[in-house]
Order: C-alpha cells, then sequence, then structure tokens
C-alpha cells in the first residue's frame, strides 16, 4: 500500500541497495542451477566409462559389445569366479602378490622418506642447502632414464624374478614426492616442540619419534595412502622385473588376458579389471579427504 | 673435528637412506646410462664403445625415433593444453561455496586416481573398438564412427581422450588457487558493469597465471612420461603403424624386447633433455605472463 504513494525520488539509497542485491540473488540462483546441470552431466561422463565396466562384468560375452545398458538382462555371476580360475594361475596368487609388493613398499615410503624429511626440515648439517636441491631435482627425473641401469645393478646382484628391485628402493626413499609432501608438513608444526624437547635432553631420534610422527599422522597417512595406490597400479616395474606367470601381480596378470589371443572372455575380463581396482576404490573412498588435502598441499604451498 | 662430527651426525644419520638410494639408484644410474649411451651393449657380451654412433644413427637414420618423437609431441600438444581447459572450466564452475562440492569434487577426481591402471587401460580398448560404446554412442547421433583403434588416423585420439578424462588432479589445484583469489576483485569489476568474460580474462587468469604455469608443467612432465595406456591399448608394439609408438614405448622395446641397451640409453637421455628443456622453456617463458602476488610493487 506504500508502494503506490512512492515515487522514484524518495527511494532511499537502502531501498536502491536491497533491490540491488535482490535481483543479484535472483541471478545467483539462476546461475547455480546452471552451474549444477553443467555438473551433474559431466560428472556423469566421468563416471560412465566405469559404470559400463562394472555392468559389463555381470554381463555375458554376447551382451557386451555396443549394449549401452547399464543394467545387465541377466546377472552372469560365474563371470568372476571363471576370471578368478581364467588363466593358468589363479587370482589368488596375483592378489597376494599384489598385496606383500604394496604393503612392503608402502612401510619403505613412509619410514625412509619421513627420515628424509625430518632431516631436511628440523635438523642442521652442513651440505643441506645442496642435497635438498639435488633432491628436488630427482623430482623431475623420468623413471624411464634410470631404469636401464637400475635394471642391469639387479641383473647382476640377482635380484630379477624377485619382489627386491620392486621393494628395496621403496626403503631408499626412492620417491622424492612423498619427501617433499612430508618437509611440508613438518615445517607447520612448531619449532618451539622440538627445542623444548632438546633442553629436556631428547635426541634427534626421540625428537622424531616421540613428536613429530605422532604430530605428523595425517602427513604419514596421505603419503602412505598414495603410495599404496601407485605400488598397486604399477605396470612398468613388474613388466621389467618379473617373468615367471606365479610372481605376476594384478595388473601383469590382467595384461594376460588381453595376450592370450583368440580367447574372447570379456565378461571375465571386466570382471577382473573390477576386482584390481577395487581396493583403490575403497581407499580412496575411506581416505577421499586427506587425498584431497595431499593434492593441494603437494602441489601449492 | 669431533665437533664438527657430532654437529652432522644427526642429519647425515636421517638422511642416509635417501643418500644411499641417490647415489645408488638416481644419479649413479643417469651416469651409467650416459657412459651406456656412447656403447654397443646386448647384456650378453661386455658393453663396447662406439662414441656417438647411437646418437648419429639415432638422428641420421632411425625413421621410428622421429616417429616416436612426432607421436609424443603430438600428444602433448593435444593433450595438455585441452586438459587443463577442462580442469580450468569444471574448477570455476565448482568454486564458491556450491552445493555438494564434495561429491562433485571426489567424482572428478576418481578417474585421476584410476587413469594410470591397466584395468582402465583395458576398458579403453573396448570401448573404442569398432563396435564398442563409443561408436554406438556416435551413432545414436546418426554418425559413422572409424576404426579408432586400427586407423592410425584416430588411433591417438584414443589416448587423448583418456588423458583428457582424467583431469581431476590440475583440477584440484586449480580450485585451491582460486580459494586465493579475493572476492572483493570480482565485486569491484561489477560495480563497474564488467561481464563473465572480462571478468574471466581481466581477473582470473593473470591472479591464476603461477597455478596455471605450475599445472602446465607438471601436465607436460607427466604427458611426455607416459606410458602403460599407450603400451596396453598398442598391445605393447606402438600399433597400428607406430601411431601410438610413445617415446617411453620405443625405448621400453628397444630395451627389453630387442635388447639394444646402448641404443635404448642414448634414447633415455634424449628423454631426459627434452624434458628437461620443456621445463626450463616453462619456466623461462613464465616471467613474462606469470606474476606472484608478493612481487608487485
Amino acid at each position: 500500500m506504500t508502494e503506490a504513494t512512492i515515487t522514484p525520488a524518495m527511494l532511499s539509497t537502502a531501498e536502491v541497495a536491497r533491490a540491488y542485491r535482490e535481483a543479484k540473488a535472483k541471478r545467483a540462483k539462476k546461475a547455480a542451477l546452471l552451474k549444477h546441470v553443467f555438473l551433474i552431466i559431466t560428472s556423469l561422463i566421468m563416471i560412465y566409462p566405469l559404470l559400463w565396466m562394472l555392468a559389463s562384468s555381470l554381463k555375458p560375452d554376447n551382451q557386451i559389445f555396443g549394449d549401452l545398458g547399464l543394467w545387465p538382462r541377466e546377472f552372469q555371476w560365474q563371470n568372476y569366479w571363471a576370471g578368478w580360475n581364467a588363466l593358468p594361475v589363479s587370482f589368488t596368487t596375483f592378489f597376494w602378490n599384489s598385496t606383500v609388493v604394496t604393503v612392503l613398499s608402502v612401510i619403505g615410503n613412509v619410514i625412509s622418506c619421513s627420515f628424509a624429511a625430518y632431516a631436511f626440515a628440523r635438523l642442521e648439517f652442513s651440505g643441506k642447502t645442496i642435497w635438498f636441491a639435488l633432491m628436488m631435482m630427482t623430482l623431475m627425473i623420468p623413471y624411464h632414464v634410470v631404469l636401464i641401469p637400475q635394471y642391469l645393478l639387479f641383473l647382476n646382484l640377482g635380484w630379477v624374478d624377485t619382489y627386491l628391485p620392486l621393494i628395496v628402493p621403496r626403503f631408499l626413499a626412492g620417491d622424492a614426492f612423498f619427501i617433499f609432501l612430508m618437509i611440508q608438513f613438518f615445517r607447520q608444526l612448531p619449532r618451539e616442540l622440538d627445542e623444548a624437547a632438546m633442553i629436556d635432553g631428547c635426541s634427534p631420534f626421540k625428537i622424531y619419534w616421540a613428536i613429530i610422527m605422532p604430530l605428523s599422522l595425517p602427513a604419514m597417512a596421505t603419503a602412505a595412502i598414495f603410495s599404496f595406490i601407485w605400488t598397486w597400479e604399477d605396470f612398468l616395474g613388474p613388466l621389467v622385473y618379473l617373468n615367471d606367470m606365479e610372481d605376476y601381480t594384478v595388473p601383469l596378470a590382467l595384461r594376460s588376458f588381453i595376450s592370450s589371443d583368440g580367447v574372447s572372455q570379456y565378461g571375465p575380463m571386466f570382471a577382473m579389471s573390477i576386482l584390481s581396482i577395487l581396493p583403490i576404490i575403497l581407499f580412496f573412498v575411506i581416505f577421499q579427504r586427506l587425498i584431497i588435502r595431499g593434492i593441494a598441499m603437494s602441489g601449492l604451498k | 673435528m669431533h665437533k664438527f662430527l657430532r654437529r652432522n651426525f644427526a642429519g647425515y644419520a636421517f638422511l642416509s637412506p635417501w643418500l644411499i638410494g641417490f647415489f645408488l639408484l638416481a644419479i649413479g644410474p643417469i651416469l651409467a646410462s650416459l657412459y651406456l649411451s656412447f656403447t654397443k651393449y646386448n647384456v650378453v657380451r661386455p658393453p663396447q664403445w662406439i662414441g656417438l654412433d647411437n646418437y648419429f644413427y639415432m638422428f641420421q637414420m632411425d625413421q621410428r625415433f622421429w616417429k616416436a618423437l612426432q607421436v609424443t609431441f603430438q600428444f602433448v600438444v593435444i593433450s595438455v593444453p585441452l586438459k587443463l581447459m577442462f580442469a580450468l572450466g569444471v574448477a570455476m564452475a565448482l568454486d564458491k561455496g556450491i552445493r555438494a562440492i564434495g561429491w562433485y569434487r571426489a567424482l572428478f577426481y576418481l578417474p585421476s586416481i584410476l587413469g594410470g591402471s591397466i584395468a582402465v587401460a583395458i576398458l579403453w580398448r573396448q570401448l573404442f573398438n569398432y563396435d564398442g560404446v563409443i561408436n554406438s554412442i556416435l551413432r545414436l547421433f546418426g554418425g559413422d564412427g572409424p576404426y579408432w583403434l586400427s586407423d592410425p588416423k584416430y588411433s591417438l585420439w584414443t589416448l587423448i581422450v583418456l588423458a583428457i578424462w582424467q583431469f581431476g588432479s590440475p583440477m584440484l589445484i586449480f580450485l585451491a588457487g582460486l580459494r586465493a583469489i579475493p572476492q572483493e576483485l570480482y565485486e569491484a569489476a561489477e560495480i563497474d558493469a564488467a561481464g563473465p568474460v572480462r571478468k574471466f580474462f581481466a581477473i582470473t587468469v593473470p591472479l591464476l597465471a603461477p597455478v596455471i604455469f605450475f599445472n602446465l608443467v607438471l601436465q607436460m612432465i607427466e604427458a611426455f612420461k607416459s606410458f602403460s595406456g599407450a603400451f596396453i591399448i598398442s598391445g605393447g608394439t606402438g600399433a597400428p603403424l607406430d601411431s601410438l609408438l610413445f617415446f617411453t614405448v620405443y625405448l621400453y622395446n628397444e630395451a627389453f624386447a630387442f635388447l639394444r641397451m646402448g641404443y635404448a640409453s642414448a634414447l633415455a637421455w634424449v628423454l631426459l633433455l627434452i624434458i628437461a628443456l620443456f621445463t626450463a622453456i616453462a619456466f623461462w617463458t613464465s616471467k613474462y605472463w606469470v606474476h606472484y602476488e608478493n612481487e608487485r610493487g
């Protein structure tokens, strides 16, 4: 009722501001809706191949190709059983092998990289800046460049066809990415903690073990998770060092599916593919926050 | 001397695993492969010094070397910018407290984590099969898809799409970068009636430049190094007609299929130099378009 009596000249600045805000909110709402439509479509496209693989792992072979549907007409659960035993060696062996290599690699990585990171972030010693620069340089070196001499070294040690070439380098802090990640984290911890402990007569090892380690569990966990995922998926290392099918890790075994010509076992092959990425997806779902923070932290700060 | 030892002991003790690894598994092998690159070596007989012959052969006679370079460069030049554009686009849509951001972020990041796995490479081979999913979708729209895997004109696109699909990790880094841009700048621009395009080029791009640059370098190195996708999709050889002969695939085959370790070491050194060169170019050009905030004024 007041509106009728108001002339433009009577509009207070407060009302102009309110009208502006309302118009802006309305626009923002519309923009948000458009964004959601865009994001939902994009994420469906992104996730579709994975869902298609899951569906195909449950379809009979003649219904896989060209079938875009994500719901099998009949559930062929025996694909999983058939796939598990499709190769001369059962997948029980491959999963066990992958687990052994991965668990030992993760342990090695976390211990050796946190040692190095502790030295770089908290201890003083001569030559530190040079070593640090060299460490950062190794981040850039492609694995392919060191592969041949490493192979020759392990060949001479008689380590080919064992897991040692895959595990021992992990105990020697081979992955500078993790060192860098932990240094970033250690640097955020207050220095006073170390100093107080030092005054109380703690040795550097005691400080590492009783102060730095317990306070850095998120960083350790992040490194462990990434190290798990990368080792579990690693293909080139096992491809070079393991020749006996008994020793194969899961990715190598999967590759045998496509190189055994003539055998069309697409359902079982997809079934094993799904099982091979299942541990990674589980880890991702459980530790999503740590993983995403880890990327942002190592990438930016 | 005693004091010197005591001051440095703890540091070097903690550093020792890394130091051993650095000498035995990083710098040692790099120098060893430099030496091997001047030899002919098939593992069975001891290395035989042949000077620069490997390099002469590589640059003057070896057509597969040039082919591998061309394929790899093509892959890097096409896939990296597309991937970064995608990553930035999605990151901008996700920015500014949109609802359910956690879900989107997780869904978009998942392919990055699975992308290197053999399972996904196998999946990709089937998706791009002539009777596969991609062509079925094209047929829905009345198109007729090519033989993606066996036609050398199209085969590289399967790997480019695979690379773009993994835009998640540059997206996360962009997202963190976008958060650091002060909102007031956008508000000020709005008051001056700047449109979204203007805001993007006048505020987002310059302020995000260091992050774009970081992602560019990182993704380029990753693209040069990529191996398993090309290896699996090409059946280990770079087929069809060497159109998927990534540099890494060629190197692997020379070393471990043909046991030409000397020549493969020369290839490895060329790869190292290419990556170093590209990184240097990225750093060098960055001063023209990257402005770090604390440098100004």
